[in-house]
């Protein structure tokens, strides 16, 4: 088993995150509809799907392949969306500037910068029943099992279940943020949309690291 | 619901279309799809004033961009804020020299977007401060003012601060005027029907025949009550009660602005301004502006929304000031 993967080995990884985001299109706008106006799957997909495009123009690394994401996010998406997730990816690939690979501890920098951008911007906390209770989690449990001596696959196995619990804890919180907070108490029982979009990029980015770091 | 429509995945650059082919005198395309600009000269040597927000509240916001009012506005698809890069646009195109006023509302996607948009400006060496108008009195309390919503309020703001560009003040002047205009502006809403978002297909709230919401939002946003529709009068009084308990006054003259929603007559409008105005006077308060149309909507929503300014010596002369647009013209 491998400890690092480069960033060309990884490139595809970009568009497998969009490829997930475009086939669960018509789930997240369900999931979105119960709280909210329902677009969260169309305006999703419509900029992954657009990102995809862009990528099959040209050869790319991961770095450049988030900062083709980011900026499509940024440049085609608004919303809340737009700007959320298009600083969740362009501050990611800043993070990988200067280096060529990913190993354990820059891909916990990285998550902590794709983090930092998406709390600073947003200004959600945990608990608020947004991504960031996908997002926290996931970083945080990243971070205790690189402490814990545990190798990269390993630590990507343990984000990968706290990211499905972070999905899962949002099923029972009251919206504090965004539209969906309007309904007060009638959003607790439904999983939040941008949480779901988070643990698909989250599992998909994983995966695709797990696979090359036990291919290699 | 019967619209006047093609793609309803197309609405905002039909839109777009028709506004550039309606008032080439006003409005001219940009480089960026869903920037508008004035079509006078860019504003040289003085402060440039942006503004933008979703689509469906026209002539919100595209309709006060014109001299003494904004310079450039980025439009978002309906009901959406616009994509951080078309604020990014839209600064670059108001920007003279001099620094760029965001003036807009409060709500939390176009918060983030012009946050970013201002990163991607500072780039370019262009200072961008902004004005986030709160007028809505009924989407927080007094104490949470700052998460209270934008409403049509924001015209007062655009009004003031274009005004004081003209006048040629710098970066803080202007930003000082337009949130002196919004400090003292108070705006409420009565939803009387949903609307829907042409995309969506259906309404994404509900007001049940018979009943009005008070206090909605532009978005269909949960008011703070839902009684029996009540006669005009009650609703004038409804309004203005929550807007003077917000808005102490010491005695000064205002500035009145009825809008209608979308779906309400103008007629109706004015008979509301009348127990608007009556009920102002018997508070010894004298309307000086008075504002009555269809200012600032919310697709086909029915209902009305009342926006009062409190006005001093400044606010006074900036409303009084020359001015020219779709949704607003003072001779001057």
């Amino acid at each position: 088993m491998a400890e690092t993967v480069t960033l060309a080995d990884a490139a595809p990884i970009a568009t497998e995150i969009g490829a997930v985001i475009i086939e669960n299109q018509g789930l997240l706008s369900e999931i979105d509809g119960a709280t909210g106006d329902g677009d969260h799957g169309i305006n999703m997909a419509k900029g992954f799907r657009l990102a995809n495009e862009r990528l099959g123009k040209k050869s790319f690394d991961l770095r450049e392949g988030f900062a083709t994401i980011g900026d499509t996010l940024l440049g085609d998406i608004g919303g809340s969306m737009g700007p959320l997730y298009g600083s969740f990816f362009t501050d990611m690939a800043d993070s990988l500037e200067g280096s060529d690979k990913l190993d354990r501890d820059n891909f916990a920098a990285m998550l902590t910068a794709g983090e930092a951008g998406v709390v600073d911007l947003g200004e959600a906390k945990v608990g608020d029943k947004t991504l960031i209770d996908v997002l926290v989690p996931a970083r945080d449990a990243f971070a205790a099992a690189a402490k814990d001596g545990k190798d990269f696959a390993a630590s990507l196995e343990a984000l990968k279940a706290a990211s499905a619990e972070g999905l899962e804890s949002t099923r029972d919180m009251v919206a504090k943020l965004g539209r969906a907070a309007r309904l007060g108490e009638r959003s607790r029982g439904t999983l939040d949309a941008g949480a779901c979009s988070a643990n698909l990029i989250l599992q998909a980015l994983a995966d695709g690291l797990l696979k090359r770091l036990h291919a290699a | 619901m019967n619209r006047v429509i093609d793609d309803p995945d197309q609405v905002t650059e039909g839109t777009l279309r028709g506004v550039l082919a309606a008032h080439p005198d006003l409005l001219v395309a940009t480089d960026h799809p869903r920037v508008l600009r004035h079509a006078g000269d860019r504003p040289k040597g003085r402060v440039g004033i942006v503004t933008g927000g979703g689509s469906g509240h026209e002539p919100a916001f595209l309709g006060y961009v014109g001299p003494g009012l904004c310079d450039a506005v980025a439009v978002g698809e309906v009901f959406a804020s616009p994509t951080a890069k078309s604020f990014h646009a839209a600064f670059k195109e108001a920007d003279g020299g001099k620094g760029v006023a965001c003036l807009y509302g409060n709500y939390a996607g176009d918060n983030m977007n012009v946050k970013m948009a201002a990163k991607l400006a500072a780039k370019d060496d262009i200072t961008v401060r902004t004005v986030i108008a709160n007028d809505d009195v009924a989407s927080a309390p007094r104490e949470e003012a700052d998460k209270r919503r934008g409403v049509a309020g924001e015209i007062l703001m655009w009004k003031a601060g274009g005004a004081r560009a003209a006048e040629g003040a710098d970066l803080d002047g202007v930003i000082a005027s337009a949130q002196k205009a919004i400090d003292n502006t108070r705006s409420i809403g009565i939803g009387l029907s949903a609307c829907t978002i042409p995309a969506a297909g259906k309404p994404n709230f509900t007001i049940e025949a018979g009943k009005m919401e008070v206090g909605i939002g532009h978005h269909g946003e949960h008011g703070i009550a839902v009684l029996p529709v009540a006669p005009a009068k009650e609703m004038a009084g409804l309004m203005l009660e929550r807007i003077l308990a917000d808005l102490e006054f010491g005695g000064e003259d205002v500035s009145v602005l009825v809008s209608g929603l979308g779906a309400t007559p103008l007629m109706e409008l004015y008979l509301l301004y009348g127990h608007v105005d009556e009920i102002l006077r018997a508070h010894r308060i004298t309307p000086r502006f008075r504002f009555v149309g269809n200012y600032f909507t919310s697709l086909e929503m029915a209902g009305v929304s009342v926006t009062v300014t409190r006005l001093d010596e400044e606010l006074d002369r900036l409303l009084r000031a020359p001015a020219r647009s779709i949704g607003l013209t003072v001779a001057g």
